[in-house]
Order: structure tokens, then sequence, then C-alpha cells
């Protein structure tokens, strides 16, 4: 070797050493130093650190959260319905060594693990209630007791979970479209009932106008005819009043009266014969 | 200081000692010969320890160029990465080694260079929006499995939301979790589930959806804060809730049905208010001719009656001259105003043809009172049914 080359590989040799002796931590990282395979450390704080160098080895692990979006899955409720839910984990290492000793490290073994736990709890949570709770009641439950339960055994793996949260729970295809039909009905039996009470208070309405009218009707006939006979009794009294000084007179008075009304147009042909009174002196200048 | 961090320390030390000699701003092309003749004295400081050859790299020439070139372009790469201008709407997370030491603000800052300290941009004041049940500007494009969800009567509807957000915390935004715009998706995707799923179906596609709105914005955050996103919800639209494209004609006519009701009580009330006042109308018209047929009759009975009693106390001053006056005038009246045929039956002829049918048109038509009272053409032939003729006048005529 050429003796000028000796401070450079001196140099390679220092930096090598130190880039084996020196790591940093991110902030989304955790980190764990292996000594000969063994650990030694997990606890560090995000920064700069040393270790000795091809003794020690670092591993690093994402300390952010990770989310494990499950596929859906059908679950049977307690009334035997089939649901398909749709739920998403967020979990994050907590325990690195044993997070590295149980899933050699690998977060996609972990999200198996996981969802394989998710997916017995929510069997079993699912399995107790109905639909309705499910749904809408006991949804917040649902989802505490399945963090809960999810964190008791997911401590094992060094894992803490954070959230698991149901996302979509909907009803199987068949059953969507017995609901689609029964939405149908609902609606077709209120819009029926607005109709029908729409027509009924139409009915009572016309009902009521029709009476009034009738009433109406009826009233100001009475009011009519009472004023009518109030007026032909009035009538009759002045005529009575008047006709009873003389009812011989008033006899002669009225027929004579009456002869003229009766006999006023051409068209009455009268075929008389001259003995009547009135040709006394038709014939004669001396009455007969 | 980082300069004599491990790590660094090689490449700088040179650029710190030239920095203290110079007192001014040094000329370029001196910095870079000084600090050559730095390293190459460097060099062979240690090269003479293990021999000295001090001119092996000074002395020559032609690697003089190259190197001098390299080291300044790594200067100025160093002072343009130490330099940060942050843009009004973002910040600069900083981190040395990993570790987080300080969030930048807007502006210029000088941050030491890369590999000890990283500055990361985030625009926290971007507004971000997640869509969730459909996608695009007009929420045409309804993504089915994320709009489709179960209200608590266990019907389903169809509800498009659109959140807002913006980073509030850059470096939590960074560090606490993997992709935190995907996880605010997911938060939103289940609060919205979770809000729909507590209220009924009318509930939540009419009356309730500003309510329902403000519950998912609270709800989302709350799930979000649990992750320390960094990420603050600033409004929650729900763009668009309604049955789903199945059950849609129902929904509609449901909602006709509604404004029928309305109709049919209308147009009963429209019924009414046309006929009652009608009615009243006429009642009233019948009340008023019944009045006006009271007075009439009361006044004409007042006035016939007043004329007869005048007439009567005439008459009971001369009873015979007034009858017979009387009863003249009015047989006067009478004969004078009608068709008359006088028949002297006492002349003995039998039969007697008499065409009332024809006097009656005759007269009818005739309006001339010049008209012959005794017509020509009716002759007398004898006497048949003469009695019968006479029972008819008398009957008839004169009584």
């Amino acid at each position: 070797m050429d003796r000028r080359m000796l401070p450079i590989v001196l140099v390679v040799v220092i930096l090598v050493l130190l880039s084996q002796s020196v790591f940093t931590v991110s902030e989304t990282e955790k980190a764990v130093r292996f000594r000969l395979g063994e650990i030694v450390d997990t606890d560090y704080n995000p920064g700069l650190h040393f270790k000795l160098p091809f003794v020690n080895n670092i591993r690093k692990f994402d300390s952010r959260i990770i989310t494990l979006d499950a596929t859906p899955e059908e679950f049977l409720t307690a009334e035997k319905k089939n649901l398909v839910v749709d739920s998403f984990v967020k979990w994050r290492i907590n325990e690195v060594s044993n997070f590295y000793t149980s899933t050699g490290g690998s977060i996609s073994t972990a999200n198996l693990r996981l969802s394989q736990i998710i997916k017995e709890t929510l069997k079993g949570e699912f399995g107790r209630r109905t639909i309705k709770e499910v749904v809408s009641g006991e949804r917040r439950n649902v989802m505490d007791n399945l963090t809960k339960k999810t964190n008791l055994q997911a401590a094992k793996f060094g894992i803490q979970v954070v959230d698991v949260r149901l996302k979509r729970i909907d009803l199987s295809d068949k059953i969507s479209d017995s609901v689609f039909q029964r939405m149908e009905s609902e609606r077709s039996r209120i819009a029926k009932d607005f109709r029908s009470k729409g027509a009924e208070a139409a009915e009572r309405i016309r009902a009521d106008a029709d009476r009034q009218r009738e009433i109406i009707k009826a009233e100001a006939y009475r009011d009519a005819e009472r004023i009518r006979g109030d007026g032909d009794a009035k009538a009759s009294e002045l005529y009575a009043n008047a006709y009873s000084a003389n009812e011989e007179f008033y006899s002669l008075y009225r027929s004579l009266n009456a002869y003229k009304s009766t006999f006023s147009d051409k068209g009455d042909i009268l075929v008389i014969d001259p003995s009547a009174d009135f040709f006394k002196y038709f014939g004669q200048s001396t009455p007969r | 200081m980082a300069w004599n961090e491990p790590g660094g320390n090689k490449d700088k030390d040179p650029w710190g000692g030239g920095n203290g000699k110079d007192q001014g701003p040094p000329d370029l092309d001196e910095v870079v010969r000084k600090v050559q003749d730095k390293l190459s004295s460097m060099l062979g400081g240690r090269k003479s320890g293990g021999g000295g050859n001090v001119s092996s790299i000074g002395g020559s020439g032609s690697s003089k160029g190259p190197i001098g070139l390299i080291i300044v372009a790594a200067i100025v790469w160093l002072i343009f990465d130490s330099l940060h201008v942050i843009d009004q709407a973002e910040r600069g997370v900083v981190t040395r080694f990993g570790a987080y030491v300080a969030t930048l603000e807007p502006g210029l800052n000088v941050r030491m260079p890369r590999p000890i300290e990283y500055v990361q941009r985030v625009n926290i004041e971007q507004v971000r929006v997640a869509e969730i049940g459909y996608q695009g500007a007009n929420t045409e494009l309804t993504v089915l499995q994320e709009a489709l969800m179960l209200t608590k009567d266990e019907a389903i509807v169809e509800v498009k939301f659109a959140i807002q957000y913006k980073v509030v915390d850059a470096s939590d935004y960074l560090f606490s979790v993997i992709n935190p715009d995907e996880t605010l998706v997911q938060a939103a995707e289940s609060a919205i589930r979770e809000i729909v799923g507590k209220n009924g179906t009318d509930y939540v596609l009419t009356e309730g959806r500003s309510e329902l709105a403000q519950n998912v914005r609270l709800l989302v955050q709350e799930i979000i804060d649990r992750y320390n996103t960094g990420l603050i919800v600033l409004d929650a639209n729900m763009q668009d809730a309604q049955p789903p494209e199945q059950v849609q004609a129902a929904f509609d006519d449901a909602i006709k049905s509604r404004e029928d009701q309305e109709r049919f009580i209308n147009e009963a009330q429209a019924y009414s208010n046309d006929i009652l006042p009608k009615a009243r109308g006429q009642a009233a018209r019948q009340i008023e001719e019944a009045n006006g047929y009271k007075a009439r009759v009361v006044a004409q009975a007042e006035g016939e009656s007043d004329r007869f009693t005048k007439v009567l106390r005439e008459y009971e001053r001369a009873p015979e001259v007034t009858r017979e006056r009387l009863y003249i005038e009015a047989i006067e009246t009478v004969l004078s105003n009608s068709t008359k045929i006088m028949l002297d039956t006492k002349g003995g002829s039998n039969l007697l043809y008499l065409p009332l049918d024809r006097l009656i048109d005759r007269s009818g038509a005739s309006s001339s009172r010049g008209a012959s009272p005794v017509p020509s053409q009716i002759n007398v032939p004898s006497s048949g049914s003469r009695e019968t003729l006479r029972d008819n006048s008398r009957s008839r005529g004169v009584r």
C-alpha cells in the first residue's frame, strides 16, 4: 500500500466508525438497540444517540398512529340478520421490544393479528345486540367495548389500540331490498294518510258549507214567510174592518169590481140575452 | 455548537477557521485559496506525522481546480440550505437529528443546514375539504358506499357531507399519525354514520339538517383530537340528504301528498267561500222581497179599504141610486171592453151557429176598436138549441 494513502484510509476508517456509533431517532420513530441480537435498550427520545459500532444494532419502528382499515365483514345480529360492518382501528406501537418479538417488527403482521382480534370481538358484540341497538342506541358502547377488549388482547403484541371505530354498518343486499320495499310502503302509507286526511277535511268543510247554506236558505224562507204573513194579516184586518161596515154593499161592490177586471179584453166574448137588467130600457123606455 | 458535534466536524472546521481569520467579507477566490491552503496544510500535517511530504497535494497545480470548485459548491449549498423563507400561509417544523426543536414563523429564518436540521413546511392556512359520499365540486358523482347509511328506524338514506378543515398544529400534523388527512376522512365517515344512526329518517332528510351538521363537526373534532392529528374542523356541511334512488319516487309522492292535502282543503274552503256569501245574498233578497210584499199588500189593503169606505159613505146617503149607478157603470165597462153578441132568443129560430173559434181569432188579430160589435157573418138561424145558448149566455155573461 502506498504510504500516501494512509491518511485517507485513516479518515475513511474514522468516518465509518463514527457513522457506526451514532444514530438519530426521529419524532415519528421508536428505536431498539440490540447487542449482538439481544435487546438492551428501547427507551430513546428523538434526537442523536450513540452506540457501540458493530456490537450494537439499531432497529426503528414507526411511533405514529397506524390505521388498520379492516375489510368489511358480515356479522349476525341477535335477531339473526346479516350486517356488513366496516370498521377501522387506530393503533400505535407501545412496547417496542414486545412488538418486535411477537410480530417480528412487521406492521402488516400486526395488522393481521389485530384484524383477527377485531373480527372476534365484533362477532361477540354484534351477536348480543339487535340492529337497532348497533346502529343507533349502543353504537358508542359497541365501539368503546371494542376498543377496550382489543386493547387488552393487543397488549401482548406491544400494541396500544387508540380507537376502534365502526364506519359502515350496512344491511346485506338481500335485506336492503326488503328495506327499500318497507320504506316505499311507509311512504305510501304516509302519502295516503295525508291525501285522505286532506279529503276528509275538505269533505267536512264542504258539508259544513252546505249545511250553513241550507240553514241560511231555510231561515230566510221562514223569515220571509213570516213577513209575508204579517203583511197578509194586516191587509186582512184592514179589509175586514172596512168591509164589515156594510156586508151587502161590499158584496155588490166587490162583485162589480170583479166583473170589470174579469172581462177586460176583446178576446172575452159575451153572448148576452137582452132580458138582463142592464137592457131593461133596450127595447122600451119604460121598465118591463 | 453544531460544528463540534460528531458527524459534521470534518467538513466544517476549515471554513470556520477561515472565517475567523478574515474580518471583512472575503473574496471568493481568496476564501477558496485559504481553505485549500488550510486543507492541504492539515493533510500535510498529518502526513508529516507519518513521514511528511508537504507538497504532495498542495504542490500539484492540476488538482487545485476541482477540489476548490467542490468546496465552493459545498459552501454555497450550505448557505442556501441554512436560509429558509417561510411563506405567510406556512409554518416550518424544525427537527434536529430527528428531534423536534422549533416551529418557524413566516419570514426569513436561519437554521443549521442538513443533515443536522431539517425543515418541513406545512400549509396551515389552506382550507382542506374532505368529501364524504361524493366526488368533485358539484356533488354529482355519488360514492354510494360512503353515502348510503342506516337511520335509527332502519331506513337507508343517502347523505353527502363536506368537511372543511385545516392544520392548526404543524408538528402534531407531521408526527402523530400516518396520513392525517385520510384519518380525518375515516373519522368523518364514522361520525356521520353515528350521528345519522341516532336520528330518524324524516329528521335527517328535513328539519334536522343543520343540527346534524353541527353534531358531526363536534364529533369529528372529538375523534381526531384523540389521535392528535393537529387538524381543526372548521365546518361540516351537509351537501345533500335524500332517500336512495330506489325509493325516491315514493318519497316524492309523500311530499306531494302533503301538498295535495293542503290543496284539497283549500279547494273545499274555496267552495265554502263561494257558496256561503251567495246563500246569504239570496237570503237577504228573500227577506227584502217579503218585506216588499208585505208593504205592498198592506198598502193595497189600505187603499182598497179606504176607497170602499168612502164609496160606502156615499152609498149610504142614497143607496138606491148609487147601487143602480154602480151597476150600470160596471156593466158598461165590462161590455165596452169585451166582444159581445146579443141574441134575442125570443125570435124563435131553432138552430144558431156561432163560430166562436173564428170570433176569438178575429178579435185577437184585429186591434182596431172600429170592428163591428155585431159581426155581419153571423146569421141567425132558426132556433133549435136556443135554450142551451141562452143558458150559456146567462151563465157566462150577465148575472
